[in-house]
């Protein structure tokens, strides 16, 4: 029994997530594969080589793969795949556009944002926005897994270094092209892997008071920033902010919610987080109920005082 | 040309849903239930196409019980022209849906073929990558802009930090985020001539599908609460606890 686990990497570095994701694949037992597919990516293959419990590193090295195309990603997987018992992705945007394609070229289910291991062959996954945990047992032989990075420990990255195999890249599959990407220049910590997140919501009013308000109040915290969906929708902040059931889960050490009322689908990506503030002038806010500790306050009021008295 | 759109009928975005006392699942009886958020932004588009003149005929299909009907008189009150329901009472798993629609995708050879990104009841993500793998059709998953001409569409989609563009060539499968559109609300002249539209009944039999599921749900439990806090009376108290109670700054 051995688990591949597919690293999410930029070429150079790894994402924090896939030191997680080996957490888990140690979780389901066996040996652990890591599978470094890119263009030019030696150094992210080299990393991974160093990862606590990672018995040898696969990489794969490919001009169509320098962006991380799923189609062209699952084309050099799926050959790999049958010596497998599992292969875990992180539930990233990456994983969870791959995963679900390989597995249907395998014939296999797929366990999406799986948050437990339970036995090598059942997990525990949330369900409809995290008001139910399913336990579900896979019945097929390979197991394809996405793995929500906040339920899982990072793995360390004391071992000495293990093999690091080359495998000969498969055909491309040709038929999607990458054109460009737009990635927003952030210098505050990844959302999904900050200490602390300060979100913002609709009650914010605007993109200028979102920014003006929030950002710092994250600065003082060395905080990523997170929204709502209404204050996304709203256009205050980008979609990539959205903290919730379909958008970015996270659980850092502390949440503080500037105006935001907590419906369901808000409180499904941040609930798991380990002290929650609440900051929010309606004291029927549904967010009170899941905070540590609740400010009835208006926010532009409260703020500001914040950030003075963390000065 | 022709757009085939998914859409599934789950429990409404407004609901609370409830975990049966016997762990069995959570409980459906007497909740509303609507189409997926997601899958109206992914009909939607499909209309938008079509009064661009760039798709000729959209064509919905939904996989489940009867009453997806009802789903699938809504996909066309918003503008689909006809609809298919793949009708079974079996827990339709994604896997199982992907083969379902693979060979709708066979027998309608749509040029485009749209879903919503994620159903909110068992929160997958898959069925539409799935397809795309069945059916060997690039896939433009998270999509929140799309340009078609000559064959080709040019689609901006969702990503960790920011948003990337991908051509893909046509046939393609596109799964819908929240920021491709806004849909547009129903209107009662739309749901009467929805009524007339032709909604023809298959089943999984019928497509040679086997739709027995892969996944076996053991149980279903709640999730552990969290109870709620303290009150505090100002941000002194506040940054106060903070420091010293939750030791977290």
């Amino acid at each position: 029994m051995t688990t591949l686990v597919i690293a999410e990497h930029d070429n150079t570095s790894l994402k924090a997530a896939t030191f997680n994701t080996v957490t888990a694949a140690a979780q389901c037992g066996g040996d652990i594969h890591v599978l470094v597919a890119g263009h030019n990516a030696a150094a992210a293959a080299a990393a991974a080589s160093l990862i606590q419990g990672v018995a040898k590193v696969l990489h794969i090295d490919a001009p169509d793969l320098a962006h991380g195309v799923a189609e062209n990603v699952t084309a050099h997987i799926q050959g790999l795949a049958a010596s497998y018992s599992h292969i875990l992705f992180a539930a990233t945007a990456s994983g969870k556009s791959i995963a679900p394609r390989l597995a249907a070229k395998l014939d296999v289910a797929q366990v999406s944002e799986m948050t437990k291991v339970i036995s090598p062959d059942t997990f525990e996954r949330p369900i409809y926005a995290g008001n139910a945990i399913a336990t579900v047992q896979s019945l097929d032989a390979i197991k394809v897994i996405t793995v929500r990075a906040t339920n899982f420990d990072a793995a360390q990255t004391n071992q000495p270094a293990c093999a690091v195999e080359s495998v000969v890249p498969s055909a491309s599959f040709g038929k999607t092209t990458y054109m460009g990407s737009e990635i927003a220049k952030n210098d505050r910590p990844d959302l999904t892997a900050a200490t602390v997140v300060v979100s913002g919501g609709r009650a914010l009013g605007s993109v200028e008071k979102f920014n003006e308000l929030l950002a710092p109040l994250a600065d003082k915290l060395n905080a990523a920033v997170g929204a709502s969906r209404a204050a996304v929708d709203a256009g205050y902040a980008p979609n990539d902010w959205q903290v919730g059931q379909t958008g970015k889960i996270v659980a850092p050490q502390l949440y503080i919610a500037v105006g935001i009322s907590g419906a369901i689908q808000h409180l499904a990506g941040m609930k798991d987080s380990k002290v929650i503030v609440a900051i929010n002038k309606d004291p029927e806010a549904p967010i009170f109920s899941v905070a540590d500790y609740g400010l009835e306050a208006d926010l532009f009021v409260a703020v500001p005082e914040l950030i003075s008295a963390l000065s | 040309m022709k757009a085939l759109v998914a859409v599934k009928r789950v429990v409404d975005y407004n609901v609370k849903v409830r975990v049966k006392s016997d762990n069995t699942g959570v409980d459906t009886a007497n909740v509303k239930m609507s189409m997926n958020p997601f899958d109206e932004i992914a009909i939607e588009e499909a209309v938008r196409l079509k009064e661009k003149g760039i798709i000729t005929e959209i064509v919905a299909v939904s996989c489940g019980v009867s009453q997806c009907q009802e789903t699938l008189r809504t996909a066309l009150a918003i503008g689909a022209d006809r609809a298919i329901l793949v009708e079974s009472a079996e827990d339709l798993q994604p896997l199982a849906v992907a083969k379902l629609l693979k060979a709708l995708v066979d027998k309608e050879q749509p040029s485009l073929i749209l879903l919503g990104k994620q159903a909110i009841d068992d929160d997958s993500n898959q069925t539409g990558q799935m397809l795309a793998a069945l059916a060997d059709l690039p896939q433009v998953t998270c999509a929140s802009k799309v340009e078609i001409s000559a064959g080709k569409a040019t689609m901006t989609r969702e990503i960790d930090g920011g948003t990337e563009t991908l051509e893909v060539s046509l046939p393609a499968v596109l799964t819908a985020d929240l920021r491709l559109n806004e849909p547009r609300y129903v209107t009662l002249p739309n749901i009467m001539k929805a009524k007339k539209k032709p909604l023809e009944i298959v089943k999984p039999e019928d497509l040679g599908v086997d739709v027995t599921p892969r996944i076996k749900t053991l149980k279903v439990s709640e999730p552990p609460q969290r109870s709620a806090g303290i009150k505090v009376p100002d941000v002194a108290t506040l940054v106060a606890k903070l420091k010293t109670e939750a030791k977290v700054i």
